[in-house]
């Protein structure tokens, strides 16, 4: 395992080739003693004061990022966190999520997909097994079970425009829900109106589930 | 945590000039609301029958507008279509939106739901924000009892300094007082004349920076408040940004713009969704102090019919009972015993006899008989088809829908059918024009402009023109097939699946976005009678202002067809693509019928009912089916389509009508089946 400051680097690494599909990352950025120990660990190629990434740091730093999104998902969506600490919050705790805890927490929302800014979070090996052991503390509403209840907890829609629908109708985070029925389509109720939403639509909207 | 202090009167938040509404003797009026709120209701109330349906310029999205009387003002009153909130997502927001802007109402009534104002108020908030004189309608108050929401008017009254009242138009309850505060408001100096008083939304403090930046930036005149414009171009209004470009100088917009990149860069998540949820936030707050509720009802229990409806197990037994009732009332009750009445009774023994006494011995000439009367004169047969054939079935047909619309049974009907529609590239909401299909395909074509994307557009305008016979006409081939089952059966399955496979096909050829299905579901409701019978006259007035001249046309286009020989000419031309389909040459005449109208084609092939063989019934009925509905149809889709999309799919449905009709025959042939 890496210093924290290390990971911070993965990190960087992966949001400036992977993401932003720059060729590497300029290495003067960084204290040089942070660059050697990665160089050391097999993670990153220097050529200069171009840094790359191996195939061993690739792999590395997308777990990186993962905990550092995971820890934005909990802390937004459990815990209610504000959009101006987050980030600071989930540096912090992004640095505990090993050991599994990663997985377990990945678990617990759902094997989300998106970061509460809506940039993609790697997959991890409980998502591709999708080991459900424990139910999701948070699912999208096509998961849901008729007669369920929850809350709203955040809308993440592939299309722009049809967040602005859902936000027009009134579909904000925090409202409670009551799903009525799965099939044809999905049928809910919000307060004292019911919708209805295709599985595509049903599948974007995530809820945190009310437990009796 | 919010702070209290927000929810005090903030007069420092000025803008724009303030009119005084003093001794007013006209005054416009302008009704917004979401869908299912009970606008045209309270349009119905205000105004008297003197209502004029009209399109927005430039658009297609209509507009009711209506004149009243309030005691001594004369009301201009404009019911625009269902809006959520003032940034438009749809044309008809757009229009409703538009509305506001140019028209500078004396008053902007907001008509809302009690049940709902958590959903309802942001949108009070963002149009007295904007400077709008505005009047807050609760409607449907007997809902809200019934669920033991006790709403206190005053006190939001007081929170958001504009005039509240509460109402159950629906029972007629109200209305007294709703009517004397509105002509308090418009014609007296009272607290509330002051657009500029009111509350402040508690955006996060760098949106509100960013709202002032902006607005103070803006130093050209505008329609609304410069606060409201900021906010709008905040959340990426395109029409608010253009406005702005062109009124400000360059330097002026590029300060403005960079304004809003950084607040945008700031809510990764999105601008709209944290200005939402102030709205949302304030809005709670007012109601924590204006509405109690006992908590056990915090949600409207599902009720059994509704259960019934929406499960998919009674919900489609439930859709084909539906569908039988409304056969009943409209395919027997109108196309059969009223037309027969009409026609036979009235027309045939009365009316025409008359009309050709007259003729001969006043007008000397033959020709000018014949345009007026004889077999295919304007009164004997244009006007007796719109009276007697077409006013009763798409009278019968409106009542019916206007019913079910009201009742709040389409958006169940349109989750239910979501799945098979998404097959054919359209959602549940195009269940609205091909069930108004059935009825008028003229008018559902019409209606196909209430989808959203270009693409369902033109698939359901197709499947229209092809698959869909209208009420007048599925009455003639009902009665023709009916006399041979098995034809019957094999033509409902064709058309059937003709209807799916070029639905399927061209959601496959087509481009676009695959569509997505959202719909709030409205309470049933019993529909009030008025509403019901204003609805279908409104519609009966349409239907006539815009098909009857069509009618007329047909007549005299026919008969000069006849004058000319060119009709003969045609129907000898078209002699051998009759028998390439195995038709006796006579039918062709039904066929340039049908191109005049698809259901005088049908009475016209009823006609030759009886020389038909099984297979030449089943193939010609086929053929009429899928033909071009009509002349009136026809003009529509240029209208709304575009001539090149027009005339494409003309052509399209001809060849496949025919090609269908000869295919058909070449199957009958090789595999030796008799009907």
């Amino acid at each position: 395992m890496v210093s924290e400051a290390a990971q911070e680097v993965l990190e960087d690494l992966w949001t400036t080739i992977v993401e932003n599909k720059k060729t590497f990352l300029d290495a003067s950025n960084y204290a040089p003693e942070v660059i050697a120990e990665l160089k050391e660990h097999g993670l990153i190629a220097l050529k200069g004061k171009q840094v790359k990434m191996t195939g061993k740091g690739e792999k590395e730093s997308a777990m990186a990022i993962r905990r550092h999104r995971l820890a934005e998902r909990l802390l937004a969506d459990v815990f209610n966190t504000v959009d101006q600490v987050l980030d600071d919050h989930a540096c912090r705790l992004e640095h505990a999520l090993f050991d599994g805890l990663d997985e377990a927490i990945c678990t617990l929302l759902g094997h989300p997909h998106f970061c509460p800014h809506g940039k993609p979070i790697p997959e991890g090996k409980c998502c591709e097994k999708k080991l459900e052991t424990i139910r999701p503390i948070i699912v999208p509403l096509s998961e849901m079970r008729p007669n369920e209840q929850g809350q709203i907890a955040y809308v993440h829609m592939s299309q722009r425009d049809l967040l602005d629908k859902m936000l027009a109708m009134g579909i904000l985070p925090g409202n409670d829900i009551t799903l009525i029925q799965r099939s044809p389509s999905f049928v809910f109720k919000s307060g004292h109106s019911q919708f209805a939403v295709d599985e595509e639509i049903a599948s974007e909207i995530f809820i945190r589930i009310r437990r009796h | 945590m919010m702070n209290e202090q927000n929810l005090e009167v903030d007069k420092k938040n000025a803008f724009a000039s303030s009119q005084t509404r003093k001794k007013k003797k006209h005054a416009k009026i302008v009704i917004v609301g979401s869908p299912n709120v009970g606008k045209s209701v309270l349009f119905n109330t205000l105004t008297g029958a003197y209502v004029t349906v009209s399109n927005y310029p430039g658009t297609t999205v209509e507009l009711s507008n209506g004149k009243g009387r309030l005691n001594s003002i004369s009301l201009n009153i404009i019911d625009t279509p269902g809006m959520y909130r003032l940034l438009p997502i749809t044309e008809e927001e757009r229009v409703a939106r538009n509305v506001l802007i140019n028209e500078s109402p004396d008053v902007v009534i907001h008509v809302v739901d009690a049940k709902n104002l958590n959903r309802m108020l942001p949108m009070t908030l963002q149009l007295k924000n904007a400077g709008l004189p505005v009047f807050l309608v609760i409607n449907m108050m007997d809902e809200a009892d019934r669920l033991s929401i006790k709403i206190d008017p005053a006190q939001i009254e007081h929170i958001l300094q504009i005039p509240v009242v509460t109402t159950a138009l629906a029972r007629n309850r109200g209305i007294k007082e709703l009517k004397k505060r509105l002509s308090e408001f418009l014609q007296t100096e009272t607290q509330f004349s002051d657009n500029h008083r009111g509350v402040e939304i508690p955006y996060p403090p760098l949106i509100k920076k960013a709202i002032q930046t902006i607005s103070s930036l803006l130093k050209s005149r505008y329609a609304l408040s410069a606060n409201m414009l900021a906010y709008l171009f905040l959340l990426g209004d395109k029409e608010v940004r253009k406005m702005i470009e062109e009124k400000e100088p360059d330097s002026v917009f590029q300060q403005i713009k960079e304004t809003r990149e950084k607040v945008k860069a700031a809510y990764h998540v999105g601008l709209d969704l944290e200005i939402a949820k102030s709205e949302r936030a304030l809005t709670d707050q007012i109601l924590k102090k204006a509405v109690k509720s006992s908590a056990e009802k915090a949600t409207t229990p599902t009720g059994f019919l509704d259960r019934l409806f929406l499960s998919p197990y009674t919900g489609f037994p439930i859709i084909i009972l539906v569908l039988y009732l409304f056969y009943l009332f409209v395919g027997v009750l109108g196309a059969q015993t009223i037309v027969d009445f009409l026609e036979i009774s009235v027309f045939g023994q009365y009316v025409n006899p008359l009309v050709n006494k007259l003729l001969v011995s006043w007008v000397p000439w033959q020709p000018i008989r014949d345009l007026f009367g004889g077999e295919y004169g304007i009164i004997t047969l244009g006007i007796r088809y719109a009276i007697a054939i077409i006013l009763p079935i798409v009278g019968t047909f409106f009542l019916a829908f206007s019913f079910i619309e009201d009742s709040g049974y389409l958006p169940r009907l349109a989750l239910l059918v979501d799945r098979f529609f998404k097959k054919i590239g359209l959602n549940g909401r195009a269940v609205l024009p091909i069930v108004l299909g059935f009825g008028c395909d003229t008018m559902a074509t019409v209606v196909t402009r209430t989808l959203e994307t270009k693409r369902e557009r033109i698939i359901s305008t197709l499947l229209l023109t092809l698959a869909i016979p209208c009420s007048a006409q599925l009455g003639v081939l009902l009665a023709m097939a009916s006399t041979n089952p098995k034809v019957l059966w094999v033509w409902i399955g064709i058309v059937l699946m003709i209807f799916f496979l070029v639905g399927f096909l061209s959601s496959k050829l087509m481009p676009g976005v695959r569509p997505s299905f959202y719909i709030e579901l409205p309470p049933l409701r019993f529909p009030r009678p008025t509403n019901i019978l204003v609805k279908t006259y409104t519609r009966m007035e349409w239907y006539f202002k815009e098909v009857l001249p069509f009618f007329v046309l047909a007549s005299v286009l026919l008969w000069l067809g006849q004058l000319t020989g060119l009709f003969e000419l045609i129907v000898n031309g078209m002699k051998p693509l009759m028998s390439w389909m195995g038709l006796p040459g006579d039918t062709a005449v039904a066929f340039i019928f049908g191109f005049f109208r698809r259901d005088y084609g049908a009475a016209g092939l009823y006609d030759l009912r009886g020389i038909l063989t099984g297979n030449q019934l089943l193939i010609s009925i086929t053929v009429m089916t899928l033909f071009v509905p009509c002349i009136a149809q026809f003009a529509v889709t240029i209208k709304e389509r575009g001539i090149k999309t027009a005339l494409g799919m003309f052509f399209f449905v001809m060849l496949f009508a025919f090609g269908s009709g000869i295919v058909l025959h070449k199957f009958f042939a090789f595999t030796g089946i008799v009907l």
